[in-house]
């Protein structure tokens, strides 16, 4: 077991193609741990930057600036009474959240944080990416179906047509990149997600960027139908709360709810990631092809502690601009135990960055090189999830049928224009 | 015109049948609903999304405010008015004030009238703005709730310098006002119309060029000019349909006769067309205070009115433009201290009528919309 860990370490394969059990289990961990502690912070910053949008403070009572509060709001949710209506359909209610929160977690398998920073690589990971996303839809049907209640009934249908139809479009925009892949020396597309980042790093460009402004196009189709993907304003209708109260999950309360809630926001960061995979450039840092020498290569590395350490700063000037009250003493101390936490992350990550400079093929640099992919990947996902939150602040929500046109009428049409130019394109270049 | 009292009222035997087997769905919006604004119970009959039917089932903040009326003095009764449209307190308390005036052949004096005005007109701008807040959260867009509410609380704190309360404010007494203005009155007036008109156009720069809320509003619960007025719908409402109907130049009550200000109408009656008029009457309402305050002339504020009130028998109907529509008091004396009987018009009842043919064959998320642009209270509506 032992050999099995070590022989791992340094390798340039994602677990699941090297073959290594352990380590892939090792990774599913992280992995799972990872998302759900990012899923609780999205949680305070939506309540959070919302409160901001919106001319109000949001939580301040749990915690300094609230930052406790979703601790607080889970240990509620797992201690809250477990209703279950009793005109419901018992097991499909039962199972109905599980299906949404497997299928959203599923997804994280190929998701590509770095070149080795997969649990596993395969050759059709994109397409098994939005397969599995798109099963989530059956976790929304079936709660909609089991509640036997008007309002979730309406909620699933509502989801349930909406998924698929701008997943018409999502495809197509999907497609559109996957065509680009194939413009490598070696002339192959892939879809593998892995194999997609590799392609734009060989081609010195994100794809956003190829063929502009048709890469651009087929982005913003992808981002608009992501959205409506995971049912987030302004394409919440499947629980748009001024028609159908809650939607389909008017009947769910306590953890049943709160899995529903667990589903939806990895779905966020799963089709978020997809977008950065394809579009974006996944894990590498910005302008691979102008700053690739190496003192480009080590600003870069430092970025991570920067960011840790500008997090550091900012909370340490909060706890010092905390009124002098001593109601407020215990909020300070905790402010300042978080910034100093936040610091000593920053200083490691410095110390890591220093020590890995070289590139070599040595454990601190290929340690640096880790962090420095999953930095990067995680930013750009960070910078779809505050979009997130911006949506839900500023626009209405659509109807149904105008969402129905939106999809149908606009967005696949010019998704299969777009398609069908990147194709005429990309032979003309080749 | 569609007569209303053809529309066949829903069919409620269907509800026994289950639901599945139908094409029908019968589904009961309220009285616990986010979107109907209180205690509102519309029970829809639906064809996968589209409203085939609606029926209001009304009365759950039913105070029975008409029958006190006739248990308690004209002063006593005064500050129930406010409870009523507790949004637009202001406006209830013009109203019934100057019923019971008319009745005892009574003028308030110039300067009273203008501290009516004054304070009545911003009551209209703070009834619009949560209008506006709520009507947008309806639609989905959560974010103008919160700024509207944020510029509310300038008028809010007018009202609790002027006479100590915030919502029911009960500011008038019978014959005028019963507290002078305080010092800086004046001032805070005139703060307040610098500050208001930028945070229209904040609130304008979110949703009137928004896509989505065009989409949302434009062609939705259009209602003719016809079918307004046979239902005797009043107000915004009305005007959004092209009809040039406001009580304030109409049948001029206090002194809205010496203001220079102008009836915004619409043309297609559809919720943007109602949107856009209400927003525009805010720009007016700051038109009118501004001269209020300008000319606002010294003197007493009170008229001489007896101690104990007792009006010659007989009987008066005065209404006004309360913020929603026309706000009438029908009083009827039998020479006692007390009124025989007192009947209130209110206009969020009238207006809820609109309802049922304003979103027949639209669909559900049309139905919070028109709800909340009908802009109803429902302690108006029940009374």
């Amino acid at each position: 077991m032992l050999t099995s860990f070590m022989s791992y370490l340094g390798s340039q394969f994602s677990p699941g193609v090297a073959g290594n059990q352990l380590w892939a289990l090792i990774y599913i961990l992280i992995i799972f741990a990872g998302v759900s502690v990012a899923v609780i912070a999205m949680n305070w910053l939506e309540r959070k930057a919302l409160a901001h949008f919106q001319v109000r403070l949001g939580p301040m009572r749990v915690g300094p600036h609230g930052l406790l509060q979703p601790i607080a709001d889970a240990l509620k949710l797992l201690l809250k009474e477990d209703i279950i209506p009793a005109e419901a359909d018992q097991v499909v209610f039962w199972v109905a959240p599980l299906i949404g929160l497997l299928a959203a977690f599923t997804v994280y398998t190929v998701v590509p944080f770095g070149p080795s920073q997969a649990v596993s690589d395969m050759n059709i990971g994109i397409l098994f990416m939005l397969g599995v996303s798109s099963l989530g839809v059956l976790g929304i049907v079936t709660a909609g179906w089991a509640s036997n209640s008007h309002y979730p009934l309406i909620g699933a249908l509502r989801s349930s047509a909406q998924m698929v139809s701008y997943e018409v479009a999502m495809g197509l925009a999907v497609v559109s990149a996957i065509l680009m892949t194939s413009l490598n020396e070696s002339g192959t597309g892939t879809l593998s997600m892995i194999g997609i980042v590799q392609a734009q790093q060989q081609q010195g460009i994100w794809f956003i960027f190829k063929f502009f402004p048709l890469g651009l196009i087929a982005f913003v189709i992808f981002a608009i139908a992501m959205v409506a993907e995971t049912n987030r304003a302004p394409f919440d209708l499947a629980e748009a709360e001024s028609e159908l109260t809650a939607g389909f999950h008017t009947e769910y309360s306590g953890l049943r709810w709160s899995l529903f809630m667990l589903a939806e926001y990895a779905a966020m960061i799963a089709v978020s990631s997809i977008a950065v995979t394809l579009w974006l450039g996944g894990w590498m840092h910005p302008f691979p092809n102008l700053l690739s020498a190496p003192a480009w290569e080590f600003i870069f590395s430092l970025f991570p502690a920067l960011t840790f350490g500008g997090l550091a700063a900012i909370a340490f000037l909060g706890a010092a601009r905390m009124p002098g009250h001593s109601f407020f003493k215990i909020q300070r101390a905790g402010l300042a135990v978080f910034a100093a936490l936040l610091g000593v992350l920053a200083l490691l990550l410095l110390v890591v960055a220093i020590a890995g400079r070289h590139a070599d093929t040595s454990i601190a640099a290929r340690f640096r090189e880790g962090i420095d992919y999953v930095y990067w990947f995680v930013l750009k996902v960070a910078v779809f999830m505050y979009l997130f939150i911006w949506y839900r602040a500023t626009w209405p929500r659509y109807r149904f049928d105008q969402l129905m046109k939106v999809g149908w009428k606009v967005m696949l049409p010019i998704s299969l224009g777009v398609l069908i130019v990147t194709a005429i394109v990309g032979v003309l270049v080749k | 015109m569609t007569d209303p009292r053809s529309l066949s009222p829903l069919d409620l035997e269907t509800c026994e049948k289950p639901y599945l087997d139908s094409n029908e769905l019968i589904i009961n919006m309220g009285p616990q609903h986010p979107a109907t604004h209180g205690v509102l119970r519309v029970i829809l009959k639906l064809d996968g999304e589209k409203v085939l039917g609606t029926e209001c089932v009304i009365g759950y903040l039913h105070r029975g405010v008409e029958k006190i009326a006739e248990n308690r003095t004209y002063t006593m009764f005064n500050p129930y008015v406010d409870r009523m449209d507790y949004v637009a307190a202001v406006s209830n308390g013009l109203g019934y004030c100057q019923a019971v005036e008319k009745l005892l052949n009574v003028e308030a004096p110039p300067r009273a009238n203008y501290i009516r005005v004054i304070l009545t007109e911003l009551n209209r701008i703070a009834s619009h703005q949560l209008w506006l807040g709520t009507h947008a959260l309806d639609i989905g867009a959560m974010t103008p709730l919160f700024y509207t509410f944020r510029d509310r609380e300038e008028i809010l704190k007018i009202f609790e310098k002027y006479c100590g309360a915030r919502l029911t404010t009960h500011a008038f007494r019978i014959g005028g006002c019963q507290y002078e203005t305080y010092a800086g009155f004046e001032k805070d007036v005139k703060n307040f119309l610098a500050f208001f008109p930028p945070k229209i156009v904040e609130y304008e720069a979110l949703l009137t060029g928004n896509r989505i809320w065009l989409e949302r509003t434009k062609k939705v619960g259009v209602i003719s000019a016809a079918d307004a007025i046979a239902l005797g719908v009043t107000g915004p409402v009305l005007r959004a349909s092209g009809v040039k109907w406001d009580i304030r130049k109409a049948q001029p009550y206090a002194n809205y006769a010496d203001f220079d200000f102008e009836i915004p109408t619409g043309e297609n009656g559809d919720t943007f067309d109602r949107y856009m008029v209400r927003m525009v009457e805010m720009r007016q309402s700051l038109r009118i205070i501004e001269q209020a305050v300008n000319g606002i002339p010294e003197g007493p504020i009170m008229a001489k009115v007896p101690k104990v009130i007792k009006p010659a028998v007989g009987e008066i109907y005065h209404s006004i433009e309360a913020p929603k529509g026309e706000l009438g008091y029908f009083i009827v004396s039998d020479g006692s201290t007390q009124p025989y009987r007192l009947r209130v018009r209110p206009p969020s009842f009238v207006n809820l009528q609109a309802l049922d043919i304003m979103v027949r064959g639209m669909l559900v998320a049309d139905v919070v919309a028109v709800i909340g642009t009908l802009d109803i209270v429902l302690g108006e509506v029940d009374r």
